[in-house]
Formats: C-alpha cells, structure tokens, sequence
C-alpha cells in the first residue's frame, strides 16, 4: 500500500529519465537478449544430446524427464536461492537456473518430433541405404523440425520472462531496471523494463512464426491443401 | 569394391547364373514368437522376372521380402543376391542395390518430389548434372507431369504418390525391385492402371522384381511366377500363374485361387500361343458353290473373304447366289484381335459376336480364327 501511495504522486513515465538514460537501456535490452540467447543455445545442445540419447536408448527418456521435470517444477526465486551460496552472484548462476528451466520443454519437443517420423518413412530410408547417422540428419531431424522449433519458441519466450528474475542476482537485463523502479519507488523504470521485456518476448515470438515457415515450406503446403 | 558401389550389377544376359536371388533353406522367428515366421524356405529368382509372393495374413509373405534387403535377419540359410552371399555385404550396400517400393510409399515429407527420386543417386554421390539428368528421365517414364517435380508429397494423389515411390526405386538402376503391397492404397480403377504400367515398364526394364500382394488377382496378372505361402512361411506352391491355375499342387492352393479358375487361366493365355484356324473362307473371286461347300465344312451360316492375305470382312450364306459380286456384299469384322490379346478377350468376342469367331489379325494381315472349342482345347491342355 505505500508503494502505491508513494508512487501515486508521480507521473508514470518521466520523458526526461528516458532521454537520458537511453544508452542503459539500450545496454540492458542487449544484456537481456544475451542472457536468453546462451540459456536457449546451451539448453538446446544439452537437450539435443539427451533428447537423442533417449531416442536410441528408450530406456533413458524416463528418467530425463523426471530429472528435468524436478528442475522445471523448482520455484524459479527458490532455484536462485540455492545456487548463489554455490556459484555467488554470478552470470554462472543465472544461466544454471535459466538453461534447467529449457531442458524438459526442448527435449520434450525434439523427442516428440523425432518420433513424428512416420514409420515407413523410416523404413523407406533405410531400405533405400541410409545408415543412422545421416538418416538422423538427412531425415529425422528436418521431419521433425517444426515440433522442434515450436519447442524453442515456448523456451525462449519463457527465459526472456525469466531473465527479468535473474535480476535478484544482479544480471538481469530488463529486469534490473523493473527491480530498481520498485525499490527506488520510481514507475518509470518500471514501465520502461516491463513494456521493454514484453515487447522482446512478443517480437521473438513472432520471428519464430515467421521463421518456421520459412524453414519448412513442405508443412505450410500442405496444410494448404488438406 | 568402394564402399559406396550398389550391391555390382550384372547384365540381364549374363549366362552364368540366371538366378538373381537365391534364398535357400531360410528361417526366421521372431523374438519371443513360439512359432517360426518362416521355416526352411528355398526360392530361386531369375534375373528380369516378376515373381509375386501371395498368401494369407502370417504367410510370412512380407518377412521374405525384407529378408532380401536385409530389413529382417534370417535365424538360418543362406541368402544369396546376385552371386553373392547378402549376409556377408554390408546391409546399406546391399540395399543401395535394391529398389523398394511400400504400400504407404514413405516419401520424405520435407523434400520435393525431384529430390525425393534424387535420393539413391545423391547417396551414391552421382554429381547434380547426372542427377537432373537422371530424375527428368524417370518422372517422364512413371508418367508424370514434369510440372510436379517441384511439389511437395502432401501436394500429390495417392497413385501419384505411388509413381513417385517408383521413380525414386528406379532412381539408381538398381537390378532387384522389392514391391510390398505397392498398389494396394489406391482406388480399383487407379490400382490397375499402375499394374499395366508396371508390366509396361518391365517390357523395357527388365528388373528382378518381387511383389508381395495379398491379391490374388493381382499376384496372377503381374506375376510370371508366383509363389503361393501358407501360414508359417511355408511354401504351398511355386510357377506360372497359368500353370497353378491349371494344376492346383493341394487343396490349400484351390482355395486361395478360388473360383473361375478357368476365367483366370484364359487371361493368362495369348492367342499367338494357340494355334489358329484359317476358318471358313474363299477369295473373292470364288463362286457360289465354293463358297458354300467352304460353309458346309465348317458348319456355318457365313463365310470369310480374304484376299491375298487380308481379310475383307464376311458374307451372310443368304446372300450368296445374288447377281451382284461377292466383294459388294462383304461386311466388315467390327473387332480384330491381335497376338497379344488373351483367350479371355477372344472368348469375349466369340460369345458376343454374329459370327462366333474371334478374328486373328497382325495389322491388316489375316492370321485365322479362333473358336469356343479351340478355346476349350487350349485351357483342356
């Protein structure tokens, strides 16, 4: 309640701040960006490796869920709480938190699209002389592309929420300025970092679309024709 | 040999071994399965012929199939294709010599219709020209629009589908084509317009071809032989279609033929492989009384003109004795057949003619007659 009556007085955007500080936030957009960008690329390889792990050993896909189930389900302020006593207020530590929340979504995906391959596709393939590795390449993996970046699409628009979080320890993009505007009882950072980080997750989402159709010309077809 | 190199390929007339594949006392059971899938089998497959592979559901009829490619190991017996023993090669080589074409086609979604032919030439490493080249020349021959090479699968019709499955087989040439119910997705009408192209293709290709179906009709048409499997991979019975229609070995290979069996036979039959009657005929010079004791010979109402080796066409006995010459009253044969019809198509003709004959011609060329008694001494053989 005070926030609010302390606040109440003051116009919700400052024009002269924003003039003036323009370079921050500019540096702290690119920080927010960055900080999504190595979350999803380093969960990305880790979740290639074990999504195709669990798809040639079956037997290790339940456990990899769970695993990365537990991760996914840890309150995001819990997770920060635990690894800053490990790795301190580090970039270390954001990404640790940010890369575990990825894993279950994308290995999620690329296992379901891997396994979207119809059967006598496969068959087809390797009766035809295709061995596993350049089948995975050549054939299961562009098959399974549009499972796949729908995965990344969901990752990263929930990490660049995510990030705003991180600024509990200290890098957090956007989400540092929102942090100081509610602390220094000052709206206009909290505007400027919550319209900013939205508008980032609404634009990356959209490329995503537009990207994917791009990618795969073959799945836009056919949904023309059926 | 280069570890790229399709399984070698001998040319069709290589006297050495007529036998492309040879599959000799193979068995296969499945994990877990109490009975064999296939016990102790033996075939033999000759280089350029079709051999269709029929039975009922758990005749094991598919598991031979793949048994060739490698797609299922045997439990025992050796394999052999084209001289070599299959199980020693390296499975993706073997099948970089072997086309395959499945019921469900299992074209590649993401990738046109001219890259999913290019497949087998692309992994072969031929260079792009070749590869165009090569893909042109096979969209033509399955008898698509070549507008099409640049759609997506989900863009085609079934039998399109189907054409594409083929094309992308043949892509490498390969000597040995596995089918696998490969029209069995397409409507009737579709289905045997593909089977004629088919044995239209196998006129100029002359592949080894194995064609699993569980037609009946179909394992007899295309077949130039076929082998019938009961359940357990056991093998009832192995030729010509026409010769197992004719002499069924037991009692399992008459009921799965099923009926009109002697319907069935005559469509096996050409009529260049009968021997023709010249019939009732004269020249058209000849008159009245020739032309009637030729009638009374052959026990008919009509007689045929032929003249220097073409036929004319036929005159009502009735009409003879009249003023006017012979030629004025000739009418003509509606239908001619030629060598290459069956006995089906002539005993066809001969039930719905004036005549009761079936006319034999090459071109213009009169080569006889045929009869519902010839008809029954050739399927009586």
């Amino acid at each position: 309640m005070t926030l609010i009556a302390d606040t109440l007085g003051q116009p919700l955007i400052q024009w002269s701040w924003l003039k003036a500080h323009g370079g921050v936030i500019v540096s702290l957009v690119l920080q927010h960006i960055l900080l999504t960008g190595i979350a999803v690329g380093i969960g990305f390889a880790i979740s290639m490796v074990l999504a195709i792990y669990s798809v040639r050993h079956r037997r290790a896909y339940a456990p990899v869920t769970w695993l990365t189930g537990i991760m996914y389900t840890i309150p995001s302020i819990a997770l920060f709480g635990f690894l800053v006593p490990l790795t301190g207020y580090t970039i270390l530590s954001a990404e640790i938190g940010l890369v575990s929340y990825t894993l279950l979504i994308l290995i999620r995906n690329i296992v379901a699209g891997i396994d979207s391959v119809p059967a006598e596709v496969r068959e087809a393939a390797i009766a035809m002389g295709y061995r596993p590795t350049r089948l995975l390449l050549q054939i299961e993996l562009p098959i399974a592309l549009p499972t796949i970046v729908a995965g990344l699409r969901i990752a990263t628009v929930t990490t660049i929420g995510l990030v705003t979080i991180t600024s509990l320890i200290t890098y957090g993009g956007l989400g540092l300025l929102i942090l100081q505007g509610l602390q220094s009882f000052f709206p206009t950072k909290v505007v400027v970092g919550s319209v900013l980080s939205i508008l980032l997750a609404a634009l990356t989402d959209a490329a995503f679309v537009v990207g994917t159709r791009a990618l795969t010309p073959w799945a836009r077809r056919k949904a023309a024709t059926a | 040999m280069s570890p790229i190199d399709p399984a070698p390929l001998a040319p069709v007339d290589s006297s050495a071994d007529r036998v492309m594949i040879r599959l000799d006392k193979v068995s296969k059971t499945f994990p877990g399965a109490a009975a064999p899938a296939i016990g102790d089998l033996s075939l033999e497959f000759l280089r350029g012929e079709i051999v269709t592979l029929v039975g009922p559901s758990g005749c094991g009829k598919t598991t031979t199939l793949k048994l060739v490619n490698r797609l299922i190991e045997p439990t025992s017996g050796r394999i052999q294709v084209d001289g070599k023993d299959a199980l020693e090669i390296e499975p993706y080589i073997l099948r970089l010599g072997i086309g395959y074409v499945i019921q469900q086609v299992g074209l590649f979604p993401h990738r046109t219709v001219r890259q999913n032919i290019a497949t087998v030439p692309g992994l072969l490493g031929w260079d792009r020209a070749r590869i165009n080249e090569r893909v042109d020349e096979l969209v033509q021959l399955v008898g698509l629009e070549s507008g099409m090479a640049n759609r997506y699968p989900a863009e085609l019709s079934g039998g399109q589908q189907q054409r594409v499955g083929v094309a992308r087989a043949l892509a490498a040439d390969p000597p040995v084509l596995l089918m696998d119910e490969p029209f069995g997705a397409v409507d009737p009408i579709v289905r045997n317009r593909l089977q004629d192209e088919l044995l239209r293709l196998q006129e100029r290709l002359r592949k080894t071809i194995v064609l699993v179906t569980h037609d009946i009709d179909e394992a007899i048409k295309l077949g130039d032989k076929m082998a019938l499997l009961n359940v357990g991979g056991v093998l009832e019975q192995f030729g010509k279609p026409e010769e197992i229609l004719r002499e069924p070995a037991n009692e399992f290979v008459n009921r799965f033929i099923g009926g009109e069996r002697g319907l069935k036979r005559l469509a096996l039959i050409t009529l260049a492989e009968i021997e023709l009657d010249p019939g009732p005929i004269v020249s058209p010079q000849a008159d009245e009384a020739e032309a009637r004791a030729v009638m009374e010979k052959h026990g008919t109402d009509w007689v045929g003109v032929v003249e220097k080796g073409n036929l004319l066409g036929w005159v009502w006995g009735s009409d003879l004795g009249k003023d006017e010459p012979l030629e004025s009253r000739v009418q003509w044969f509606k239908v001619k057949l030629s060598p290459k019809n069956t006995l089906r198509e002539a005993l066809d003709e001969i039930i719905t003619s004036r005549t009761q004959v079936a006319v034999v011609c090459e071109g213009d060329r009169y080569l006889g007659m045929t009869t519902l008694e010839q008809i029954r001494t050739a399927v009586a053989r």
